[in-house]
């Protein structure tokens, strides 16, 4: 094997440049990591230009497929912020619930159909589901519960149309829930069993220090609500984002980079969440984890998956809480009249916060558009912590350092539609 | 019992010729009915698993890029053979149209019937604009699946 080579991982495969992790490896020793993300929210920032206020939330759900409630969520926060519209009360906890939905199909997606076969030496869940079809149709129902909360309030899966701002269009009834209360009590169970699976993984020693930005809130584990916090002394309410995070152009690359003016790259996602917010998980999830010996912070990105894992209990835990204290609103949604204004939104999406700020006129018509997805956040960090990592494994084939990397860049849960898509890669050694 | 059909036009709305599949699925809203059903769906595969659930007939239709020229239609009947997973959005950071067909096979859940319509995109860039050849073939694969259809329908009142 030539000492010299690179790596390169197309992110696109269907649009050629797109995205891509480049690895060159000169002398056997790593030279240049870079990671390349194609930002749709470029072209979304534009394209809002001078619609309705309302039209955000629908416009920017269609950046993902996999998170759209994160995008309708944060921007619905942002042009509240604006109207000064305060929803409380059980439409809060229905966007709670509508959010638990999300990470719930979110997570098991990642951890059992592209990140478990991983570490399990499978090509992918297709082979997995050949040997442990069991495992795998567990997971397809344990992430079915989570679409059908979208569902039943979002009105469909995908794309989900129900929510606007000020509430929902409809609010269900209570007994609507009756059939879904089940499946959740169910998957509650399922997920307890998730954990111990995902736990049992052979995780590679790979501890690192980092800088974790989440929401916080007092009084509940975050979703739609809080102050930016981090574990090196970040507390800011999110209107300030701008004050403290800047994309800034790196050299030898077109790339954008998300920094914390004066302390550099950052972690977003579910470690820098769990690890800034465990006292604010369920007793049940806390139990859990305890269970496993992560009543600690988590600093190795590769035991994530178990984070999400924990997640997905606390989702359920939450979801089943909520439904059973559900009373239907008098109302879906808040009257509200058009005031002109700058407003800011901030939400936890299953890969980390999602930042939307907007401009409105006089008419409701949108002026200005604002979006910084999670993964071009961790953009940066993913980088370091490759860097970091390729070294340890420098000497393997192509084709293992290939899937070690693959396998790397898993633990952030890389967007696959609204900052990168689809990974390819190759290796050049010079 | 007359044969349920879905038919599923996946794609983005934004992202040039990728949005061929839901175009076709709008234009052949008037043939939706209480035995033919029409969604757009954004491909995520565990999800299209679970939707295509209960259907007799499944009509799939994507755009693809398997190096073809643009607009080439290819026509899969996906229980005989296997899709090719780089046909799609191939990767393994996805679980897309390709990786829920082959899922659903290996778990012994593959529906009836399942064809796949794909149509080879050249522009899958941010963006509204789409090929001339895919514009085309969009209108011959709505031809194409209205006759399936149809055939499909016939079959049974003839046998009924």
């Amino acid at each position: 094997m030539s000492k010299n080579r690179t790596i390169k991982v197309d992110y696109l495969a269907r649009v050629e440049g797109e995205g891509a992790l480049f690895i060159k490896v000169k002398d056997g020793i790593l030279d240049e990591c870079q990671l390349k993300i194609f930002e749709p929210p470029r072209f979304f920032e534009a394209f809002l230009q001078d619609r309705e206020y309302t039209e955000a939330p629908d416009i920017t759900a269609r950046i993902c497929g996999i998170c759209p409630i994160a995008y309708i969520m944060s921007s619905i926060h942002a042009m509240e912020d604006i109207l000064n519209i305060k929803v409380d009360g059980q439409l809060r906890e229905l966007r709670r619930l509508i959010y638990c939905g999300e990470w719930i199909e979110s997570h098991v997606l990642h951890v059992f159909m592209l990140h478990a076969p991983d570490f399990l030496g499978y090509q992918d869940a297709i082979q997995l589901a050949g040997d442990k079809p069991e495992l795998v149709k567990m997971a397809l129902r344990l992430k079915k519960a989570g679409n059908e909360i979208v569902r039943l309030l979002g009105g469909r899966e995908i794309h989900p149309i129900n929510n606007r701002v000020g509430g929902f269009y409809k609010v269900p009834e209570k007994q609507d829930f009756n059939v879904l209360l089940e499946e959740l009590k169910w998957a509650r169970d399922a997920s307890i069993e998730a954990v111990k699976v995902a736990n049992s993984l052979p995780f590679p020693d790979f501890d690192q220090e980092y800088e974790f930005v989440a929401l916080h809130h007092p009084d509940e584990y975050p979703f739609n609500e809080g102050r930016l916090i981090s574990n090196r002394g970040l507390d800011i309410a999110i209107k300030d984002y701008e004050n403290h995070f800047e994309e800034i152009h790196v050299e030898r690359s077109n790339a954008l980079h998300s920094v914390h003016k004066g302390a550099g790259n950052y972690l977003v996602g579910p470690m820098a969440r769990y690890n800034l917010n465990y006292n604010q998980l369920s007793d049940l999830t806390k139990e859990v984890a305890k269970g496993i010996g992560f009543d600690r912070q988590i600093v190795n990105p590769f035991q994530s998956i178990v984070v999400r894992s924990l997640e997905t209990v606390y989702a359920i835990d939450e979801a089943i809480r909520i439904i059973e204290n559900y009373e239907k609103p008098d109302k879906p949604f808040i009257e509200h009249k058009i005031d002109p204004g700058i407003g800011y939104g901030c939400t936890e999406a299953p890969r980390g916060i999602l930042y939307h700020r907007y401009e409105i006129d006089e008419n409701g018509l949108i002026k200005t558009a604002k979006i910084v997805p999670p993964t071009a956040q961790n953009q940066s960090r993913i980088e370091e912590d490759l860097s970091n990592f390729i070294p340890k494994f420098i000497d393997l084939s192509d084709e293992d350092l290939t899937w070690k990397c693959e396998q790397a860049v898993r633990n952030y849960d890389p967007c696959i539609s609204c900052a990168t898509h689809f990974l390819k890669l190759t290796i050049e050694r010079e | 019992m007359a044969s349920s059909i879905l038919i599923i036009g996946v794609g983005s709305p934004y992202r040039c010729d990728d949005s061929v599949g839901l175009i076709i699925v709008k234009s052949l809203e008037y043939i939706q009915s209480k035995q033919v059903r029409l969604i757009e769906h954004s491909g995520e595969g565990s999800d299209l698993m679970d939707v295509w659930k209960n259907y007799n007939y499944i009509f799939l239709i994507d755009a693809v890029q398997s190096g073809k020229p643009p607009g080439t239609i290819h026509r899969i009947n996906a229980r005989e053979e296997k899709v090719p997973t780089e046909f799609f959005h191939y990767s393994t950071h996805a679980f897309g149209v390709a990786e829920a067909v082959e899922m659903a096979r290996a778990l012994g859940e593959f529906p009836e019937n399942l064809f796949i319509f794909g149509i080879e995109g050249k522009n899958f860039n941010m963006g509204h604009d789409m090929s001339p050849s895919v514009k085309i073939s969009a209108k011959i694969v709505e031809k194409m699946l209205k006759e399936e259809i149809q055939k499909i329908i016939n079959q049974e009142i003839m046998n009924a």
